[in-house]
């Protein structure tokens, strides 16, 4: 096979459209929401950048931080939830038969095929106060009450007074909800592609050598997907981190995130130095969370170079 | 396929998905005489179901259709300069803005004789005196949109909604930081336009110390989760409430005492619009008689226009959820634009309500 990668002319022709493409639709704009965040609004329509750091120093308001802290914790949370339920599934999807394999991905990727606003909107007609999930509560609820009476155990009222319908929406638990929903598929997928490359005899060597299933599990499953679960972890982390609608809606905003601040120095508030103020600084969270994900890597590389 | 009356589908309606993917979609055409064009940006489902085509054979101009979502989104658009539209429908906040910000060109008012079908009382409002820039299209109010069920009596004041506790865990306000701030100052006696600081903070504990009472601040919803059952009391746009209203007996709207927000669309032509000659006929016409009657049918809003309203029934006319008391309308005001400063400190005050 012939090494095209030395070849300079080839590697320019090749990689000229992404690279212009990344220019014009990503650095480009980019660069001007940068020059933004260090400007002012002199007139409603005119930003002029004078070098203030007036947009930089309001992120310091407690105000701010309070609901920074409230999308680190909020993403966190969802994504650890994630993680927990993605692995088993991408491990029955990987260690799936052949013929199943390609059913199990197409199910993962369905939800996809709709927008993310209907999707979310059908979430609020099954998580509301009124919503389907009371529904099918408010029937188990009965159906044990019947249960109970069938026994004779009224007396004890050992279900309380009256079914009282759970309450998620305008919650931080609906908030996560929604997150872990959209999120999931982006966390199994790199856990997938992890286990898919491991070699099924590894695990079978380490039983047949006496280890037992959670051994086998903590000792060579998971740090062998270990750099899928790393992918799956940030991939999760940080769009979840950028939610504006699911806190919108399935918050009902009453659990606001930074993102919504960040959309309304866009529209309502017409203050758009501040709004790329905000975006830069999670921006900048972005790159030092990938920073530690390289670092990660450069670490278990050279743990394994010397192995 | 719509039913015997036509159900308004609200304006206001949370589009701004479907606005991010682009709707906008080319009236198709018959045998015009070549009139040129005209660009028209308007709210969704906000004109009348045949309008658009009867112009278009009236006068032979062909007519690009687009709709926006929301006022900022419009002004979002034509910030960066107008990417090519003629007849735009800004609210009456947003005029001045534009206004402020050079964005519209004034109106012709020698080429729009049907400004004679216009109530004389909307002819000097304080954002556009003397309407050199923008014509009434259609106005309304914000209010409570209420269960009747559920209710002991009509709630009469904000204060219901905004500082008592009698509907705790029933209340549904507006997720919109202005709107929201100035009813809380019509609550307590106070000119919504009155933006000292001493009121913004006035108006944000209140609204603060209601938080854990509301349910939702609904992104234009309300009337949704009013319909669910999920709230009692709503505070909404009429328009909304009368959607609702439409389809649930037990729904009722009103304009508390203190007086509300009144709010108006206008009719603008921005700055560098293409075709300003056809946009001058295009309001012409919308101004007409028949044609205004035809709009307000079809989206069951006020129309400013007294020649239209002569046509209209009493089911329109006489419907106090689009035509308010006189006395809660003396008492209401039209938002005043209060500039950058002021814009941001109740963005502050918004911020602060929605971190504690």
């Amino acid at each position: 096979m012939q090494d095209i990668s030395g070849k300079k002319s080839v590697f320019f022709a090749f990689s000229a459209p992404t690279f212009i493409w990344l220019t014009l639709f990503f650095v480009v704009p980019l660069g001007i929401i940068w020059l933004y965040s260090f400007g002012e609004n002199v007139t409603i329509t005119k930003i002029e950048t004078t070098w203030t750091l007036d947009n930089y120093r309001r992120i310091l308001e407690p105000e701010i931080l309070q609901l920074i802290g409230r999308s680190f914790w909020l993403a966190f949370v969802s994504t650890v939830i994630c993680l927990f339920v993605g692995f088993p599934m991408a491990l029955v999807i990987a260690t799936a038969s052949f013929k199943a394999k390609p059913w199990l991905l197409l199910l993962i990727m369905l939800p996809f095929w709709t927008n993310l606003l209907i999707r979310t909107y059908a979430l609020l007609n099954i998580l509301g106060t009124r919503g389907r999930l009371n529904d099918v509560l408010r029937w188990l609820y009965e159906r044990a009450e019947q249960f109970q009476a069938m026994l004779g155990l009224e007396r004890l009222n050992l279900l309380g007074d009256g079914f009282t319908p759970l309450t998620l929406l305008g919650t931080p638990a609906g908030v996560i909800y929604g997150i872990v929903y959209v999120s999931l598929p982006f966390t199994i997928l790199p856990i997938y592609s992890a286990l898919e490359r491991m070699d099924n005899s590894l695990l079978e060597a380490s039983m047949d050598l006496g280890a037992g299933q959670l051994q086998t599990a903590r000792n060579i499953l998971i740090p062998l997907a270990m750099s899928g679960i790393v992918t799956a972890a940030i991939i999760t982390f940080i769009p979840a981190l950028g939610q504006f609608l699911t806190p919108d809606l399935l918050g009902r905003g009453q659990v606001d995130m930074i993102a919504n601040v960040i959309e309304r120095q866009f529209k309502k508030a017409n203050d758009w130095p501040f709004g790329s103020a905000i975006s830069l600084t999670l921006l900048y969270a972005t790159f030092i969370l990938l920073a530690l994900r390289s670092f990660y890597d450069a670490a278990r590389s050279k743990r394994e170079g010397r192995m | 396929m719509r039913q015997t009356r036509s159900l308004p589908v609200s304006r206001r309606k949370f589009l701004a998905g479907a606005a991010a993917v682009g709707i906008s979609f080319k009236i198709p055409k018959g045998a015009l005489a070549d009139g040129g064009k005209v660009n028209f940006y308007n709210w969704d489902t906000y004109i009348g179901e045949n309008t658009i085509e009867q112009f278009e054979e009236n006068s032979g101009v062909e007519v690009q259709y687009d709709l926006f979502a929301d006022n900022d989104e419009l002004f979002a658009k034509l910030r960066g300069g107008n990417p090519g539209y003629d007849l735009i429908v800004p609210t009456n906040d947003y005029v001045e803005r534009m206004i402020v910000a050079e964005m519209l060109m004034k109106l012709d008012h020698s080429k729009i004789p049907n400004i004679a079908n216009i109530d004389k009382g909307f002819m000097d409002p304080a954002f556009d005196p003397g309407r050199e820039y923008s014509l009434p299209y259609l106005w309304g109010t914000i209010g409570i949109g209420y269960r009747k069920s559920a209710v002991e009596t009509v709630p009469s004041s904000w204060n219901d909604i905004l500082s008592s506790d009698q509907y705790a865990g029933k209340i549904a306000l507006l997720s919109e930081p202005q709107t929201v701030l100035q009813v809380a100052l019509k609550a307590m006696g106070k000119s919504l336009n009155d933006w000292t600081d001493e009121n913004i903070a006035a108006a944000e504990e209140m609204i603060r110390n209601q938080k854990d009472n509301i349910v939702a601040f609904a992104p234009d919803n309300g009337q949704d989760l009013l319909l669910a059952g999920e709230v009692d009391l709503a505070m909404e746009w009429n328009g909304d409430i009368l959607q609702v209203m439409e389809e649930d007996d037990d729904i009722g709207y009103v304009v508390p005492d203190e007086g509300s927000l009144v709010w108006e669309d206008t009719l603008c032509i921005p700055k560098g619009a293409p075709n300003v000659e056809n946009a001058h006929l295009l309001i012409n016409y919308l101004l007409d008689a028949q044609v205004g009657a035809d709009t307000a049918d079809y989206v069951y809003y006020a129309t400013p226009n007294s020649a239209s309203k002569a046509l209209m029934s009493e089911d329109y006319t006489g419907n106090p959820a689009i035509f308010p008391s006189q006395e809660a309308i003396d008492k209401s005001e039209v938002s005043i634009y209060p500039g950058q400063a002021i814009t941001r400190k109740i963005d502050e005050a918004w911020t602060r309500i929605k971190a504690g």
